[in-house]
């Protein structure tokens, strides 16, 4: 676990769509946008291998918050987005 | 056409009499599955909801470990994803979706409803949370926070919604009779 | 003198990574964003509640997981994801994760749809 809770984050900015058949759990909306560690979710099997019936390592799973204004042009600053997100898909800003 | 793009119940027909000669899976075993899956509802999760309101002990082990206190309700939790349980206040308010698919807590709540699993659903709850609640016919004060929780992963994600004032000394049998499925998705609050 | 600006249109295709994203993937896309959510009661058919519990037990008994049910209703092309109701994608899906793992052939899969 590399993150703790209040840590600022930024989504990777991949797609891996782009490339190939792939299953990530990581909606496109977030991707490259900054977000903030809400609470670690514990350590979870990674579902971008789980779907293709490879063999999956663990990866921590972090809730992650944005305020809504961070992704919507017309999102309010006050809502936010709070979302399930694995490790391998942040970093530091 | 391709073998795949066969009929839906032609295929499940098909793949059924496959597996059950093949001995990978028994029509005893789908039976029970979907016995126990038609087993769970909203009534669980809405008696879930009726403690946390009344046991402030009950309420502290529901959202620190929601799959604990689901089984604290004789709940069968076992081979289900991890239960997750956010509350409702006066100044947060909770909304679930999935947006890649349709992940939803199950165990406690049984099947998704149809809007649960729509495209309109997964796609505006993310984005115009207020226009959505607006056609549940909820309405929110500016002043409270909205929470959109997109359930992406390994949790399934269920919501202790706010008691509603006019419910003191209510027993917890009259309290769990008015939470509703979209209560503990947070489309709705319950109301008397 | 007020600048004009020429007011922003709420939704707008270019602003989404359509180019980008798997059409699964739906969150604050555009051309959903007006559509109206229908919140009535769809009560589930003899046939939806068959495929659930068949993709059930083929989870508890390891033998297909959830995340690969996933990446086959993913699969499924766009214009058939949004025809096809919500079970339907489910046991095509659950049919081609069967195939793709040699526990069931085409050509068995065949002979059993004739055989109907």
């Amino acid at each position: 676990m590399t993150y703790a809770p209040g840590d600022p984050v930024v989504v990777k900015n991949d797609w891996p769509e782009t490339r190939g058949p792939v299953h990530i759990r990581t909606p496109h909306y977030l991707r490259g946008h900054k977000g903030q560690i809400l609470r670690y979710l514990g350590d979870h099997p990674n579902p971008e291998d789980l779907a293709f019936a490879r063999p999956a390592a663990k990866h921590p799973l972090y809730h992650v918050t944005f305020p809504m204004n961070e992704l919507w042009p017309e999102g309010r600053a006050n809502d936010e987005l709070v979302v399930e997100l694995y490790e391998h898909w942040l970093e530091r800003p | 056409m391709t073998l795949i793009e066969t009929d839906g119940e032609d295929l499940l027909a098909a793949i059924r009499k496959l597996l059950v000669a093949k001995n990978l899976v028994t029509e005893a075993e789908i039976a029970e599955r979907q016995q126990a899956t038609d087993n769970a509802s909203p009534g669980q999760g809405a008696k879930m909801v009726a403690r946390a309101w009344t046991d402030p002990a009950y309420k502290a082990l529901m959202l620190e470990d929601g799959t604990k206190a689901a089984e604290a309700m004789n709940i069968p939790m076992r081979g289900m994803p991890p239960l997750g349980v956010l509350e409702n206040s006066d100044e947060v308010h909770n909304l679930i979706v999935c947006t890649l698919c349709s992940c939803y807590p199950r165990a406690v709540l049984g099947y998704p409803p149809f809007w649960y699993k729509s495209a309109a659903y997964r796609s505006r709850a993310v984005r115009d949370p207020r226009g959505l609640l607006g056609e549940f016919r909820t309405t929110l004060p500016d002043t409270v926070k909205i929470h959109v929780v997109d359930s992406t992963a390994d949790y399934r994600w269920m919501v202790l919604p706010k008691r509603p004032a006019g419910t003191e000394g209510w027993s917890v049998e009259q309290l769990a009779a008015i939470v509703r499925e979209g209560d503990m998705v947070g489309v709705t609050v319950p109301s008397v | 003198m007020a600048i004009y600006r020429r007011p922003r249109p709420r939704y707008s295709p270019a602003m989404d990574n359509d180019d980008k994203r798997s059409h699964h993937d739906m969150g604050g896309v555009s051309k959903f964003m007006c559509e109206a959510v229908d919140i009535e009661p769809h009560a589930l058919t003899a046939f939806d509640r068959d495929v659930d519990a068949l993709r059930g037990v083929l989870g508890a008994k390891q033998i297909m997981t959830v995340d690969e049910l996933r990446r086959g209703i993913e699969a499924i092309p766009e214009a058939e994801y949004h025809r096809l109701t919500y079970y339907r994608r489910w046991i095509r899906s659950i049919t081609d994760n069967l195939l793709r793992k040699g526990l069931i052939t085409e050509a068995e899969l065949r002979a059993a749809l004739d055989a109907k």
